[in-house]
């Protein structure tokens, strides 16, 4: 029974899988080099550049997620930006994720002993120099635990972008359970889903908890 | 007379509401060896500090080879590469083999060839005793082998001086040695050092001269061996008594 709606089912949930992999890769990138400048904006030094993120980083936590969406793909198409759903999704998730990504850089930043600023600085490197060298390399070991929990995290809220239209896992599964009315095996199968593909990036982040520990 | 490789003259800071340094003058000429002791939080480090920019000062001037050190100027990193830093904890970049913290320098701050870097590299590593250790990580050597990576690091900038802060207080007693006799070697070959130290046995026999700075002021300063054995200033005498005899 299940197994023979399954192989019925599973070609049409394995379009929304691209779509969800494609939102989420694409925000994670985003986000992850959004989260990045923000991240060194406020640990610059510059005063104005630092409160001007800080300020940026509350806007974005204080927002629903849904919200950014709706304004991103609503909104702008008024102010005369329009994005394909697709787009908005990437553009929105990431970010708002953003704003995480860069709480977690910070810490691993201001993590790392401030003689090593001083070791950088009396070899006369500058200041970008130092993070690209001595900073991030270092920084990098400890961000990438919580790093591998916001890519669950996003994997998971890829399925927000259902709200704007987005076919996705999430929106397919619903589409199909209720016009087939087969809720159980549709839902079953998109949780199985995003389970199979959570598990290797739990399997990451555990690797690289344990490799962080060394 | 040569323009000397350090000049501070009048040289005040603040921490805060904290008066640190009250006006310090002194001169350290090329190839001289200036020990600074003094009890802690008298400014000795910060004296240091102030020498190349990791510290600003707030009054007076401090001069290397001739040019005004400030630390919000384009010529920082010049003069930062004139004067090489030693630190107390070693300051050792964990993600890289002592090879690699040694040419990190001389590779990506001054632009010289990796290949020639490294072979520079490879003997200053052989001068400090640690030929062996290359490809070794900080965390798998000692506080010693450490420290002396750190002097290897410090040399191939090719500085015209030293900064040593404390470089011997962070290490167990019986690694204590290995780091001074490499410093002691620096010294008879002509390096322009300054050395914040506790180690007056290493003072006596090494330094050209001595500064004993206690509240922030020069108290006293005089040829090592005059100053460590005769002090003439009560609070030197007070502090060598002290820190000679310590029970």
């Amino acid at each position: 029974m299940f197994w023979t709606e399954s192989v019925l089912f599973l070609p049409i949930l394995l379009e929304g899988l691209r779509l969800t992999v494609i939102v989420t890769i694409g925000s994670m990138l985003l986000s992850t080099v959004l989260g990045l400048v923000w991240a060194l904006m406020r640990v610059s030094g510059i005063k104005w550049l630092a409160l001007f993120a800080t300020g940026l980083v509350n806007l974005i936590r204080g927002i629903p997620i849904i919200v950014q969406l709706f304004y991103i793909y609503f909104v702008l198409p008024e102010l005369g930006i329009t994005l394909s759903a697709v787009q908005a999704a990437i553009i929105g998730l990431g970010i708002a994720y953003s704003a995480y990504q860069s709480e977690n850089f910070r810490a691993g930043i201001e993590a790392i002993d401030h003689g090593q600023i001083e070791a950088a600085q009396s070899l006369g490197m500058g200041w970008l120099m130092m993070m690209r060298r001595v900073i991030l390399p270092q920084a990098v070991k400890i961000v990438l635990p919580p790093y591998g929990n916001t890519m669950i995290m996003m994997l998971k809220d890829s399925s927000q972008a259902s709200t704007i239209t987005v076919a996705e896992l999430a929106l397919k599964g619903q589409m199909l359970a209720s016009s087939t009315f087969k809720y159980s095996t549709v839902f079953t199968l998109v949780a199985l889903l995003y389970l199979v593909m959570s598990v290797p990036l739990i399997l990451l982040v555990g690797w690289l908890e344990r490799r962080a520990k060394k | 007379m040569a323009t000397p490789v350090i000049e501070l003259v009048d040289v005040h800071k603040h921490f805060g509401s904290n008066h640190v340094l009250r006006g310090i003058n002194a001169t350290i000429a090329k190839g001289e060896v200036v020990c600074i002791i003094g009890p802690s939080g008298s400014g000795k480090s910060t004296i240091l500090r102030c020498i190349n920019g990791l510290e600003a000062y707030d009054g007076g001037v401090v001069r290397v080879d001739g040019v005004l050190v400030d630390r919000t100027a384009p010529t920082i990193a010049s003069i930062r590469t004139h004067v090489s830093m030693v630190f107390q904890r070693f300051n050792l970049f964990p993600h890289r083999t002592a090879l690699e913290n040694v040419i990190e320098g001389p590779v990506f701050v001054k632009r010289e060839p990796r290949d020639i870097a490294e072979v520079r590299g490879r003997e200053l590593l052989a001068r400090v005793g640690l030929a062996d250790k290359a490809d070794a990580r900080p965390a798998q050597l000692s506080g010693g082998q450490m420290q002396r990576v750190a002097i290897a690091r410090a040399l191939a900038m090719q500085p015209d001086a030293i900064l040593f802060d404390e470089p011997t207080s962070a290490l167990d007693p019986e690694l204590v040695g290995e780091v001074l006799s490499v410093m002691r070697t620096l010294a008879e070959e002509g390096m322009t050092m300054a050395v914040v130290t506790h180690e007056m046995g290493f003072a006596k026999e090494v330094a050209d001269r001595v500064l004993f700075i206690d509240g922030g002021v020069i108290v006293e300063q005089g040829p090592a061996q005059q100053l460590l054995t005769e002090p003439t200033h009560p609070r030197t005498q007070d502090f060598l008594r002290r820190v000679l005899r310590p029970i």
